[in-house]
């Protein structure tokens, strides 16, 4: 068995291709034998995908030989998956506000299917955490095992794969909820035969991810790579049981989930907090463990605290999900032991913000002079301002106000906006110069512009959010001088209608600061000159870029 | 001792580190919810639902309509107040999946079923706030207009069956003959459909009597049903309603 580096190569691409040519056979099939219209659109869509990846392949594979292109850190999917997070933030932060504004005006939804609330919302959250929060994840934790490993990524095609085959899944799932294609299931949207691809494409990932590790120069696999590590694997076995499922048939869209009723929902909310506590949390300390500590040329503060709170936060987070399902059907032993280690979560998810923001330390003045690391800082105080509301909302005397009105939906994001976008916004504004060997960003000021819209814009959110959401829950349970129930649902509703246009001009800001960001990202990628060169910090600059400090 | 060492230098040992810790809160939560009996006390009347019935589900999934309404009333005096007798495990133990939902955006429908006329809801579901005015309801006047896909109901139930829905061979068989005679009243089908399901509401639901089956008649179909299967003045929450 000859191994030479020509043969490995030739050996990937002929494996490749053939993936690709299998997954076009298989696309044709069901775009021309169903019935069913978006079934044939979907595989359509996947034979396109496949024909694009073959030609891309095959150009590479028979292109100049280039004897560099495989050495050193592998960036081509990081950059992807940079670009594509960029894209994705604005497609969320765009339709977010769209049903934001619909819930203010109902004529908004145009009386049509496709614009219908129902069907935009689960793509709203769909963009925005899978689309948008995926893509960072995967982008970063690609960058930062690299780096922190000492290792060239696994794969030469597999770390494509895995980015454009969540693009693809991304773009089945969203197009599909459009056409009305949904299990329902909250965050587990996509249908079964999404799912199935979802699966492969993180089997991949995993596969990636652990070969890099595999290969590391370093004899300690740094703690970033741990959170990455639990992410990856628990949101597969999250996903797997959460979306057991039966189809109606091989070549139909529609299936119906195994499990019913009490069982169903316990599975549902075990995997839905959880989305919340892998994906949106273990995934994301990933990020800050790399880039706070990288961007504030800092150590970490206590390596025993992030031993201490990675293990009690993995297994305690996995127990929380019964305090969506308190005062309902479920067996009350199930919801006091979900509200009681929900309760006991407070205490790792405060053990991460403690070590995030203590690295500061002796260095808290870049506080005020980088915007960047703001975003990376103010990140982490949001972290933990929803980690102690998170526990509090738990309790089930808070949660029998809270829940089902909006104060959930504020909750929800302080979590999403004001610690994974704004920690994603921090590690994107890190990456950009140093992906493409640029001085710095374009403009270090319009990051100044973006931090402050964005943070009035999640203010107004979160406020509207906490007085709609208390009010709704205390009209609905208000009693008049009779001893009968005060108000009508319908003026609840009434009510809500202020605090739904603050919101929505809140989202509005969001959405603004994050195109303040694109131009920003996309000048920096051009190659644009800084303009404020001489503000920015010289860890802006990408590592071959930068000044040497002279002695 | 074992040292935090061992597993940092060891990608495979932490993987399997990880995947035990992860593993113990869903085995104890989850899987005991299988075998305790008291997790779902039976209770009289519940029954699969009605092809046109399901057919409506699978539009009420569709839409999304889960994104603003529960159906889970809470065991709180206002709620049992407002919407009628808390719900019980039993009332959703054949939905595949569970439509509890988690947000009010509207009012809860776990009972919502034989509170309106079909009529209300046929206008409601067209225009919303022509009955009710406040209302920021999205308007769903396609329902009216499309022709309810039937092409594979039978599938549909079979698969329902093989995932634990007690549909018999007969309700199978006949899934389409049943559809259709929901909105066919005083019919011969509709009589055999009616001792094939104890309570479901014959009607030309949308109002328009005679024609095609829309899908608007099968989720106001759907609503009808909607916590009205079990008999309230019969049932005693200290047990026992076994059927």
């Amino acid at each position: 068995m000859a191994h030479t580096a020509v043969e490995r190569r030739a050996f990937s691409d002929v494996i490749a291709v053939l993936g690709c040519g299998l997954g076009i056979l298989l696309g044709l099939f069901l775009a021309a034998g169903t019935s069913d219209s978006v079934m044939s659109f979907h595989g359509a869509l996947l034979a396109l995908a496949c024909v694009v990846g073959a030609a891309f392949i095959l150009k590479d594979a028979f292109g100049k030989e280039d004897p560099t292109a495989e050495e050193g850190y592998y960036d081509g999917p990081v950059k992807v998956a940079l670009i594509a997070a960029v894209f994705w933030a604005i497609a969320a932060f765009l339709i977010g506000d769209i049903v934001a504004w619909q819930l203010a005006f109902p004529a908004l939804n145009f009386d049509l299917p496709w614009t219908s609330f129902g069907r935009l919302r689960p793509l709203h959250t769909s963009a925005a955490i899978f689309a948008f929060g995926g893509s960072v994840l995967i982008g970063t934790s690609f960058f930062v095992v690299q780096r922190t490993c000492h290792a060239r990524l696994a794969g030469r095609w597999a770390p494509y794969f895995v980015v454009w085959g969540y693009q693809l899944f991304i773009v089945i799932a969203g197009t599909g909820y459009l056409l009305g294609v949904t299990q329902s299931k909250e965050y587990a949207e996509p249908e079964w035969y999404a799912d199935l691809w979802l699966t492969i494409v993180w089997v991949v990932y995993l596969l990636v991810f652990l070969g890099t590790i595999a290969r590391r120069r370093e004899p300690h696999i740094y703690v970033a790579n741990w959170f990455y590590l639990a992410f990856i694997v628990t949101v597969a076995m999250l996903h797997i049981v959460n979306n057991l499922a039966l189809p109606v048939s091989l070549m139909e869209t529609k299936s119906y989930i195994l499990f019913s009723g009490v069982q169903d929902a316990m599975t549902q909310w075990w995997y839905g907090h959880n989305a919340v506590g892998f994906f949106l949390t273990a995934g994301f300390l990933g990020i800050m463990y790399y880039f706070v500590p990288k961007r504030a040329e800092r150590p970490v503060y206590s390596y025993r605290l992030s031993i201490v709170h990675f293990w009690s936060l993995i297994f305690i987070y996995i127990w929380a999900g019964p305090h969506h399902l308190h005062y309902t059907a479920l067996p009350d032993w199930v919801q006091t032991l979900g509200m009681t280690f929900s309760v006991m979560l407070w205490m790792p998810s405060w053990g991460g913000m403690i070590n995030g923001l203590m690295t500061l330390s002796g260095a808290w003045d870049k506080l005020r002079t980088d915007p960047v690391i703001r975003f990376l800082v103010v990140s982490v105080a949001f972290y933990g301002m929803s980690t102690f509301e998170g526990p509090l909302m738990s309790i089930k005397t808070v949660n029998s106000l809270s829940h089902y009105t909006d104060w959930t939906i504020g909750h929800v994001h302080s979590g999403a906006l004001g610690w994974n976008a704004m920690v994603s916004f921090g590690a994107i504004y890190c990456l950009a110069p140093w992906l493409w060997g640029r001085r710095g960003l374009y403009s270090q000021r319009l990051v100044e512009w973006h931090f402050w819209i964005m943070t009035v814009g999640i203010l107004l959110y979160i406020t509207a959010m906490w007085v709609s959401g208390i009010l709704q829950g205390l009209m609905w349970r208000a009693y008049d001088s009779l001893g009968f129930l005060q108000y009508s649902f319908v003026e609840t509703v009434e009510a809500m209608k202020p605090f739904y246009l603050i919101r929505a001009t809140g989202g509005l800001l969001v959405l603004i600061g994050s195109l303040i960001m694109a131009y920003n990202i996309w000048r920096t990628i051009r190659g644009d000159e800084p303009v404020d060169a001489m503000e920015q910090p010289r860890i802006a600059a990408a590592p071959e870029m930068r000044p040497v400090p002279a002695e | 001792m074992l040292k935090h060492e061992t597993l940092e230098k060891n990608s495979i040992l932490l993987l399997i580190g990880i995947l035990i810790v992860v593993s113990i809160g869903g085995i104890v939560q989850i899987s005991p919810l299988f075998w305790i009996d008291s997790t779902i006390e039976k209770v009289q009347g519940m029954r699969p639902y009605t092809p046109l019935e399901q057919a409506g589900r699978d539009i009420y999934i569709r839409e999304g309509c889960y994104t603003c309404h529960s159906q889970m009333i809470r065991t709180l005096r206002d709620e049992v107040e407002r919407y009628g007798h808390y719900s019980l495990a039993a009332e959703s133990m054949y939905d595949h999946p569970f439509q509890w939902g988690s947000k009010r955006t509207g009012p809860d429908l776990a009972r919502v079923g034989g509170k309106y006329s079909d009529q209300w809801h046929a206008e409601h579901l067209i225009d919303p706030r022509s009955v009710v005015p406040e209302s920021i309801m999205p308007a769903y006047p396609w329902l009216a207009e499309r022709k309810l896909d039937t092409r594979n109901i039978k599938e549909r139930l079979q698969t329902l069956r093989a995932v634990g829905v007690p549909y018999t061979d007969e309700m199978i068989e006949k899934a389409e003959e049943d559809l259709k005679a929901q909105v066919d009243p005083d019919s011969r089908a509709a009589r055999e459909l009616l001792q094939r399901y104890p309570k479901a509401k014959v009607a030309k639901f949308d109002g328009k009597p005679g024609g095609e089956v829309t899908e608007l008649d099968a989720l106001i179909a759907y609503l009808q049903v909607l916590g009205t299967l079990v008999d309230f003045a019969s049932f005693d929450a200290s047990g026992p309603n076994l059927r």
